[in-house]
Parts: structure tokens; C-alpha cells; sequence
């Protein structure tokens, strides 16, 4: 009975959602603040209705009812209560459910800020946002209803993908659709400002906060799913650049850039129409995302002409939503008031270079992701577009970047001084190319490339740490003052400080790669096996019974020349429901690097196949990602109003801080 | 009944969350215009900005008449910004959306719970499908998780082993049934049923194919009670499916031959003959023969046969009183129940066949319609 009163309060939140569409809409047009109104009680209930929905479904998890078809598929009764949970959005239509009920939250979100937000802008952003969620209550609805029911009931369900069932999966997905999804709102207030014509600082102070808490959802969402696949897959690598993580990566690419071209247009009123189709192409990028990850396209285009109902709709969708907004812009675009001209070297200058360098990155990733669709689709060919593309073509785009960005954050708006800027920068310069020549006396028989990228990591956060030092202490400030005047410093900078050195802690943990050590053996118990400094000895091999699953699990004694570290279970593990085995990695963490290891299988002579890897330093590529999401975070606490002050040249006082 | 109000008050909710901002009256010029205010905001920090000395006065007043210029841009805008809140127009467009939202959100809301919904499922109580089927069901799977758990701490309990087995079957876990078995089997005395048990749960583990494994746990309980009729039974499968038809037949033939008339399996045996096409010695009463004499037998077809006259019976009834009679040897009797059988079930086709296809296998010419 709640199921269908569940599935009945997503049929009420779809007529909802197009009286959200059409009055609000009208009202903006006729000026009327009455029909205005309607937009923001209207998103709360549609909002109130999609969370009904998703709880009757969850519901329906916890409590095992078998009548439910989506249940069936994806559930079991002895699954742990916390994957019954998860298992909810661990699948086709629940994740879409989950998808819908985000978009609804931020509509909701931007209908009770409703001071801040001029009426007109508001009412016509919560029309787009309604009929995002139309076309997506719709695809629910008549594609993938996560209510269809069975009658007679099963006797049990058929249990979750096992992969699946993991912590990992419990966060991995909420985490990225807000990212995805909190681009939506971007995307919906760069339609508003089109519908109305109108565009402005005032515009770009109220989309920051939501562009960068999508970016940081997003952020946060990428590198989750990065540890999840690298110690679920038990192949110890941690980005593939496989389309579903290539998927995510573009719109976080996209986004990266409208953070930053946002922060021009508040603080300079300037690049306005770059920062609206930016806003546009993000949100299409998380829609493609979701066709490619949800149509099936991805596993084999001929799986997606067999089944071609959910992928031709949401084909529709992002046809009828990129091509309306990109026509809107077409015709809209140039009736907007372009913003000032600016100097060529100054902060908007390099932000400019920097949307420049992460558009075309994000576009060589699209090339690599759907020109192998397209040939298949075309002449069946089927082609895999891997590392190496990338190599050639992503970094030599990133490095480049890397290497200008603590120049750009050092940088003054309005009139920048390049020499001066350099010269702010010395330090900095001097202490990377000086521990990059120590990495390599220290490694001079390793991979050459590693302490290249060790040195540009420690660059970006010794760039980041100099940017505050500068701006709080100069040669004769007493530290109290300088630390006083370090807090004085606007959320915004330190924000800006901590996520650039979060970017420097991530590329040192991926430079540190190289420097990883794998082996492979065969051993039987007592034996041991040994890859550069660390070596294990398998302990034994102990079978378990767990409620859902089976498991053999190898117990592994990790020693570093010669002392004992500790010990790691690793297991192979054999769902019984769908008769699917799964690995579970053993891992070990050794400071900032972590001892990896996975078994295969039995060898006829009882000893069993054991991978064994080291990675140096590993854990900074997601703890850097982490400190990025949370500069991001800081950043956007910072409500304070920008404006970019120039800086007379050269009668800068060398305690004085630019303002934010 | 009650499941309608809900979704009736539901429906309502959602209808006054368009209809009540659409009621109310609204103060024109509620909202200060956002644009200016937001620069007299900018130019008011950096006010503040200045006092705290984080901006010097210079950078101050740039900052200062950046603002300001933008400020001035912003009023030159507010002009247009006249609200339409009040007046006959208003009004008509008040009324008009109020229409459009009592009419599309219920509207749109049933049509398409009619379409992908399940009302039907509404009507009913709760408990009259669902439940108990889900009570039973959970029941079981506890007692399920219960046993599983009590072998998990004691997995040298043959007896639970063999308790749990036929439960997996049932639920068609037939892996963890063969297992189950096996443990059964490892863990307790030989036992010509429990080998039989394994083994018929390695068959349905196949599809059907009787591995070499099923059969040696077969033939272990032949060894074990030669008269283990299902262990007997799949041997006989088990030769077709190597192509010695001729021994499946004589093994179910002596199976026949072995069971009690009103054994279980008698009927599958039987079929499992004639699928093999094989004459049937009338088993039960050949081995009764053996102990009563003749004259007993024709007892026995003769009830069988007042007692077919009198109150009729299947077709499976009229043929054993036929092969009866010709097992005695009286073929004309035989002709004759045939003849009565098809009076008798005239109305029922597929009895016919039967009775005809018994008829031609007794070679009862005469009885031919």
C-alpha cells in the first residue's frame, strides 16, 4: 500500500512540476510576483512528493517485499541492513529515483532562499529546473519505474550486484549525483538569465555558491569512486580512463572552469557569455554522463539497439535540453551587455588561460571517450581509446596549466605586474627545482618521470602556502601580526590556497605511481613472496560462511626488510544468490603508502596465486582530492561581497592586501 | 478504501501548495530591487574593509568607483521594473492559473498512475495476497537462517545437513543442496536413501544429466538396499542415456516387479516403460501370482471389473482390466472391457487414445472400432 501511494506521489510531483513549469514561466513574463510565487511552494512540493516516494521505495528494501519487482531484482533477505539501504540507489531505476530527488532538493534549496535571489531570476530558474525534472519523472515513469510490481509475489529476490556491495557504494553514488545534478541549478540560472536577457555581478554572486558545492559534491564524488574501484577491482590501479569514469571527469573538467570564470564575471562584470555557455556545456556534460553511464550504450552499442527504449529517451532528453539551451543562447547571447575589456597579464588574464586549457582538456577527453562510439556505431569497428591517447593528449594539456597556476593565483586583477609576480614566486621556483634534483640523486635509477611530477606537486602547494605567507608577512612583521592578518584573509583565499595545494598532494601521489612495485606469485602457506622492500608470508588460508556470500580468505604477514608490519586479509568471495565471485583486496597502509594485495585462484598443488604491489605515497591522490573539496568548501562560505580592486602599480605598501 | 483517502488527501496537499500563494495579497515593491542593493551592499564593505585595514585607501577608492559605476548602470535598468501585481488583468491570470492547477495536477496525477500504476493492488486489504505469503515465506527463510547458522557452528551435524537439503531444493538453491547432502552423507552412517537424495540432487544440479558422480552415488545405494527404488529408477535413466535402452527396461520391469502395487512410483515407472515402449508385465499382480494362486487373481479382475461396471473409472482403470484379462489369457474379455471402455468414455478423447493404444499393444484386433 505505501509502495503505490509512492508510486502515486511521483505521478503528483510530475503534474506538480509542469505547474511549476508553465505559471512561474508566465508570471516572469507578465511581471506578475503572484504567479511568481507559485514557483517556489510548488518546488517544495514537488520536493515533499519525490521524497515520499524515495522513502516508500526504501521501504520497501528494508522490509523485503518481494511484490515489488525492482526489490526482487536488486534486493535479498539476508542482506546486510546497510546494503538494503544502499541497494535502493545501487540500481537502474532507484538510482534515477535518487537522481530525480537531488534535482528536487536544490530546486527546493533555491525556493526557500528566496531573499537572496532576485524574484524574476528566481522564478524563471525554478521553470528550468521543473522541466529538467519533467523530462526526468517522465523517463522514471514510463522507462524505469522502480514501482512495477509482481503478482504473484517472489519468495525471495535474486540479491545486489556484488561489486555492489560495499561501503563504497553507499556514498560513491549520492556524492556524485549532487555534483552532476548541482550543475543542473547552473545550468537552470543560465537559462533564467537568457530568458530575461539580463545578466550581471548580481547573477554570478548567486550561482557561485552552487557551482562550487556541485564542484566540490563532484570532486569528492570522482575520487570516492577512484578508491572504491581501486580496492574493489583488485587490479590496484585507480583510474582507468574508462568512459563511465570519463563520464564524471568532463563536467568536473567543465565545472572546474565555470569556478573560475564566475569569480571574473562577479569580481570584473566581465567574460559573462563565455561563463553562461560554460554553465550550459557543464550541465550537458553531466546529462551525456548519465546517458552513457544509464542507456547501457557504454557495454556495447548493439546491447543499447536491443534495448533502445531508455537510451533513445534520455537521447530525447539531452537532445531537447542541450539543443533548447544552446538555441537559447544562440538567439539570447548577443542581446546580453558584454562586460569591460581587461589586460592581458592580470588574475582575469590567467583564469582566462586557465578556461581555455580545461576546455580543450575536457574536450580531448570527449574525443577519447565518444570518438570509439561513433566508429562502432558507423562501421562496427570496435576500437579502445586507453592510456596512452591520454597521455599524449590530457597531460601535455595539464601540465602546462599546473605550471601557470601559482603564477595566476599570484597574480592582481585589473593590472597585473608579470616580473613582480616572478619574483613573489622565487622562493618557490627555488625550492621545487632544488628538491626535484634531490628526488633524483635519491631515485637515479628510477623512472625518470617521477620526480619531475614530484617537484610540480610540491611547486602547487608551495605556490598555495607562499600566496598566504605573502599576503600576511612581509621581511619585519612580527608573526603575531602576520598571523592576525592570516585570519583577516578572506575565506575565499585561503579557500582558493587550500584547494590549489590539494591539486599539488594529488599530483605528487599520481607522480609517486611510477615508483610502485608489483609482483606476482605463487605460494603455498609459510611461503613468501617479496616485491622491492616488502615482502609477504601467507599465513593461511581460512574459508567463512557469511550470510550472502562465501569466502575464502588469505591471511598475509607484511615485513619490510626483515620487521614485521602487520598483517592483511585478502578474500576471494563467491556470492551464493547469483553464483558471482568478487575480489576484496588486502591492504595494508604504510604511512602514506599502502601494501596491496589480491589472491587468484587455487593452484592444483594447494598454493594459491597472490598479486602483491606497493604504492609509494598512494593515498595523496585522494587525500589531495579531499583537500581540494574542502578549499572548495571554505570558499564558498565566504558570502562576502567582490569586487577586484586594481593595484596601483608599484605604490603597493608591502603589507597590503589586495582586496577579494 | 483507506489507501484512496490518502492519495485523495495527498492530491489535495499538492493542489494547495500552487493555490495558496495564488491567494494571497502581495505588497507591491515587497522586494527591494536586488541589483542596487546589492551594490550599495559592495560599496558598504569596502567600507567596512577599509576600517579593519585589510584595503588601503587607494585600492579602496578604485574599488569604490568600480562599484559605484556599476550601481549607476543598475538604476538606469530598475525604470521597467513595474509590478503587475494588481488590476483586472492580474486578477484573470490569478484564476486562470488557479484552473490550470486544479485541473492538470489531478488530472495528470491519475491518468498516469492509471497507466503504470498497480490500483488494483490498491483495492484489496493489505493482507489478503501479500501477507500471508510473505509471513510464510519469511518464516521459512528464518528457519532457513537459523539452521545455516547452528551448522555454520556445527558443520559436523549430519542430521541438520540432511534437514536443510530437501529446503534448498525447494528453494531451488540446488548447489547448496548438493552440498548439503554431501555433508549429509559424510557426516552419518552409509544409507542407501541419503545416497539416493545426493544423487538426485546432482541430476537437477545437470538440467537432468546424470554425471558419473550422481550415478556412482546411485549405484552406491543399490549396493547398500537393492531394493532402493529412486536410486533404481535413475540407474534406469541413466542406462538410456548411454543408449541401453534394453537395460533401463529390464531394471524398471524388475523395479515393477519388486514395489507394492500401491507404491509411489508405480505410475512414474510406468510411464517412464512406456516411453521406452516397452510391454508392461502387469507388475503387481505378477508378483502377487507368485504368492496366491490363479484363482485369486481372477477374483480380483472380476471385482476390478464389477466395480468398473458399476461405477466406472479412468482410463488408466479400463487398461489394467484389460492387460489383466490378457495376462489370463482370456482375449476376449480383454476385447470386451475395451469395448465397454469406449462406451464408457466416449466423451473423453485423450481416454480413447489411451484405451486404443492399450488395445493395439495387447494386439486385440477384434476390439478395433
Amino acid at each position: 500500500m505505501l509502495v503505490e501511494a509512492g508510486h502515486f506521489a511521483l505521478a503528483l510531483a510530475l503534474g506538480l512540476s509542469l505547474i511549476q513549469f508553465l505559471v512561474p514561466l508566465w508570471g516572469a513574463r507578465a511581471n506578475d510576483p503572484v504567479l511568481m510565487a507559485v514557483a517556489p511552494t510548488s518546488a517544495l512540493a514537488v520536493f515533499a512528493c519525490i521524497v515520499f516516494s524515495f522513502l516508500a521505495l526504501t521501504y520497501a528494501y528494508l522490509a523485503s517485499d518481494f511484490s515489488v519487482l525492482n526489490v526482487v531484482q536488486n534486493s535479498h533477505s539476508a542482506k546486510p541492513l546497510i546494503y538494503k539501504i544502499s541497494g535502493v540507489w545501487g540500481n537502474h531505476e532507484g538510482s534515477m529515483l535518487l537522481w530525480v530527488l537531488i534535482l528536487a532538493l536544490f530546486g527546493a534549496v533555491v525556493a526557500i532562499s528566496r531573499n537572496s535571489i532576485p524574484m524574476r531570476l528566481q522564478a524563471n530558474t525554478l521553470a528550468v529546473q521543473a522541466a529538467v525534472t519533467i523530462a526526468f519523472l517522465l523517463f522514471i515513469l514510463m522507462t524505469s519505474n522502480p514501482f512495477t510490481r509482481v503478482v504473484p509475489a517472489a519468495l525471495e529476490g535474486q540479491d545486489l550486484n556484488p561489486l555492489l556491495q560495499d561501503p563504497g557504494l553507499a556514498i560513491h553514488p549520492p556524492l556524485l549525483y549532487i555534483g552532476y545534478v548541482g550543475f543542473s541549478i547552473s545550468f537552470a540560472f543560465a537559462c533564467a538569465a537568457l530568458i530575461d536577457g539580463r545578466i550581471d555581478a548580481v547573477w554570478a554572486r548567486i550561482v557561485r555558491p552552487w557551482t562550487l558545492g556541485a564542484w566540490a559534491f563532484l570532486t569528492l564524488g570522482i575520487a570516492m569512486g577512484s578508491y572504491w574501484a581501486y580496492y574493489e577491482l583488485g587490479w590496484g590501479g585507480w583510474w582507468f580512463w574508462d568512459p563511465v569514469e570519463n563520464a564524471s571527469l568532463m563536467p568536473w573538467l567543465a565545472g572546474t572552469a565555470l569556478v573560475h570564470s564566475t569569480v571574473v564575471m562577479e569580481k570584473r562584470d566581465a567574460l559573462k557569455v563565455w561563463t553562461i555557455l560554460l554553465a550550459i556545456l557543464t550541465f550537458s556534460l553531466s546529462l551525456l554522463g548519465t546517458f552513457l553511464v544509464r542507456s547501457g550504450v557504454l557495454t556495447s552499442v548493439h546491447s543499447f539497439a536491443v534495448d533502445p527504449e531508455r537510451g533513445t529517451f534520455i537521447l530525447g532528453i539531452l537532445i531537447l535540453f542541450i539543443g533548447g539551451s544552446l538555441a537559447l543562447f544562440a538567439w539570447r547571447a548577443p542581446m546580453l551587455k558584454q562586460g569591460g575589456l581587461f589586460a592581458p597579464v592580470s588574475r582575469e588574464g590567467a583564469l582566462v588561460v586557465n578556461n581555455l586549457f580545461l576546455a580543450t582538456a575536457c574536450a580531448t577527453v570527449f574525443i577519447g571517450t565518444l570518438y570509439p562510439l561513433a566508429l562502432e556505431v558507423l562501421t562496427g569497428e570496435k576500437i579502445s581509446v586507453g592510456a596512452p591517447f591520454f597521455n599524449f593528449t590530457f597531460l601535455p594539456l595539464i601540465v602546462p596549466l599546473l605550471l601557470l597556476l601559482p603564477l595566476g593565483q599570484t597574480l592582481a586583477w585589473k593590472r597585473g605586474n608579470f616580473l613582480g609576480t616572478a619574483q613573489r614566486l622565487y622562493a618557490v621556483f627555488g625550492l621545487s627545482i632544488l628538491a626535484t634534483i634531490a628526488m633524483f640523486a635519491v631515485t637515479y635509477d628510477g623512472p625518470m618521470a617521477a620526480p619531475l611530477g614530484i617537484g610540480l606537486g610540491l611547486y602547487l602547494v608551495l605556490g598555495s602556502l607562499n600566496e598566504i605567507v605573502t599576503r600576511a608577512w612581509s621581511k619585519g612583521t612580527p608573526l603575531s601580526v602576520a598571523w592576525r592578518k592570516a585570519r583577516g584573509l578572506p575565506r575565499s583565499a585561503w579557500g582558493t590556497a587550500i584547494a590549489h595545494a590539494g591539486v599539488g598532494l594529488t599530483v605528487i601521489g599520481i607522480a609517486a605511481t611510477a615508483w610502485g612495485i608489483e609482483a606476482i606469485g605463487s605460494l603455498k602457506v609459510g611461503e613468501r613472496l617479496k616485491g622491492g622492500d616488502y615482502e609477504v608470508r601467507l599465513e593461511r588460508v581460512v574459508p567463512r560462511v557469511e550470510a550472502n556470500y562465501r569466502e575464502e580468505a588469505a591471511v598475509l604477514t607484511v615485513f619490510s626488510s626483515g620487521r614485521e608490519l602487520g598483517t592483511l586479509e585478502t578474500m576471494k568471495r563467491l556470492y551464493v544468490t547469483r553464483g558471482m565471485p568478487t575480489t576484496e583486496a588486502g591492504i595494508l597502509t604504510v604511512g602514506l603508502g599502502q601494501v596491496y594485495a589480491s589472491i587468484g585462484d587455487a593452484q592444483p598443488d594447494g598454493s594459491i596465486g597472490v598479486r602483491l604491489y606497493h604504492k609509494p605515497l598512494v593515498l595523496l591522490i585522494w587525500i589531495g582530492s579531499l583537500v581540494m573539496a574542502i578549499g572548495g568548501g571554505i570558499s564558498l562560505t565566504d558570502r562576502r561581497l567582490r569586487i577586484g580592486a586594481p593595484v596601483p602599480a608599484k605604490t603597493m605598501p608591502p603589507n597590503a592586501v589586495p582586496a577579494e | 478504501m483507506v489507501i484512496w483517502i490518502i492519495l485523495l488527501i495527498m492530491t489535495a496537499a499538492a493542489v494547495m501548495a500552487v493555490l495558496w500563494p495564488l491567494s494571497r495579497h502581495y505588497a507591491v515593491g515587497r522586494q527591494a530591487d536586488p541589483d542596487t542593493q546589492f551594490y550599495r551592499e559592495q560599496i558598504a564593505e569596502i567600507e567596512r574593509d577599509l576600517s579593519r585595514g585589510v584595503l588601503m585607501p587607494s585600492e579602496a577608492d578604485a574599488a569604490k568607483a568600480e562599484a559605484g559605476r556599476r550601481l549607476l548602470r543598475a538604476t538606469g535598468l530598475q525604470a521597467e521594473e513595474v509590478s503587475a501585481a494588481v488590476g483586472e488583468p492580474a486578477l484573470r491570470r490569478r484564476r486562470a492559473a488557479s484552473t490550470l492547477a486544479l485541473s492538470i495536477i489531478p488530472l495528470l496525477a491519475l491518468a498516469t498512475y492509471e497507466i503504470y500504476g498497480s490500483p488494483q493492488l490498491l483495492s484489496e486489504p493489505p493482507g489478503a495476497r501479500m501477507q500471508p505469503q510473505q509471513a510464510g515465506s519469511s518464516n521459512l527463510l528464518g528457519a532457513v537462517a537459523e539452521i545455516e547458522a547452528h551448522l555454520a557452528k556445527n558443520p559436523q551435524d549430519g542430521r541438520g545437513w540432511e534437514v536443510i537439503a530437501p529446503v534448498y531444493l525447494r528453494m531451488g538453491r540446488i548447489e547448496d543442496a548438493v552440498k548439503a547432502y554431501e555433508s549429509a552423507i559424510r557426516y552419518q552412517a552409509p544409507d542407501a536413501v541419503r545416497f539416493a537424495n545426493y544423487g538426485e540432487a546432482l541430476v537437477l544440479a545437470k538440467d537432468g544429466l546424470i554425471s558419473a558422480e550422481a550415478q556412482a552415488a546411485f549405484e552406491q545405494a543399490v549396493k547398500l538396499d537393492p531394493s532402493a527404488a529412486k536410486a533404481q529408477f535413475y540407474l534406469a535413466r541413466a542406462a538410456v542415456q548411454d543408449g541401453q535402452t534394453d537395460k533401463a527396461k529390464s531394471i524398471l520391469q524388475q523395479l515393477l516387479a519388486s514395489s507394492p502395487a500401491d507404491a509411489p512410483w508405480t505410475d512414474a515407472v510406468r510411464q517412464e516403460l512406456s516411453a521406452l515402449g516397452a510391454p508392461q508385465p502387469e507388475a503387481a499382480l505378477a508378483g502377487a501370482s507368485a504368492q496366491i494362486g490363479p484363482e485369486a487373481i481372477a477374483g480380483m479382475v472380476a471385482g476390478l471389473a464389477s466395480r468398473l461396471e458399476a461405477q466406472g473409472g479412468s482410463a488408466e482403470e479400463w487398461t489394467r482390466l484389460m492387460r489383466s484379462y490378457a495376462v489370463l489369457g482370456q482375449r476376449d474379455k480383454a476385447a470386451d472391457a475395451a469395448k465397454r471402455a469406449r462406451a464408457a468414455l466416449a466423451q473423453d478423447a485423450e481416454a480413447l487414445k489411451t484405451i486404443d493404444l492399450m488395445a493395439q499393444e495387447l494386439k486385440l484386433t477384434d476390439a478395433q472400432p
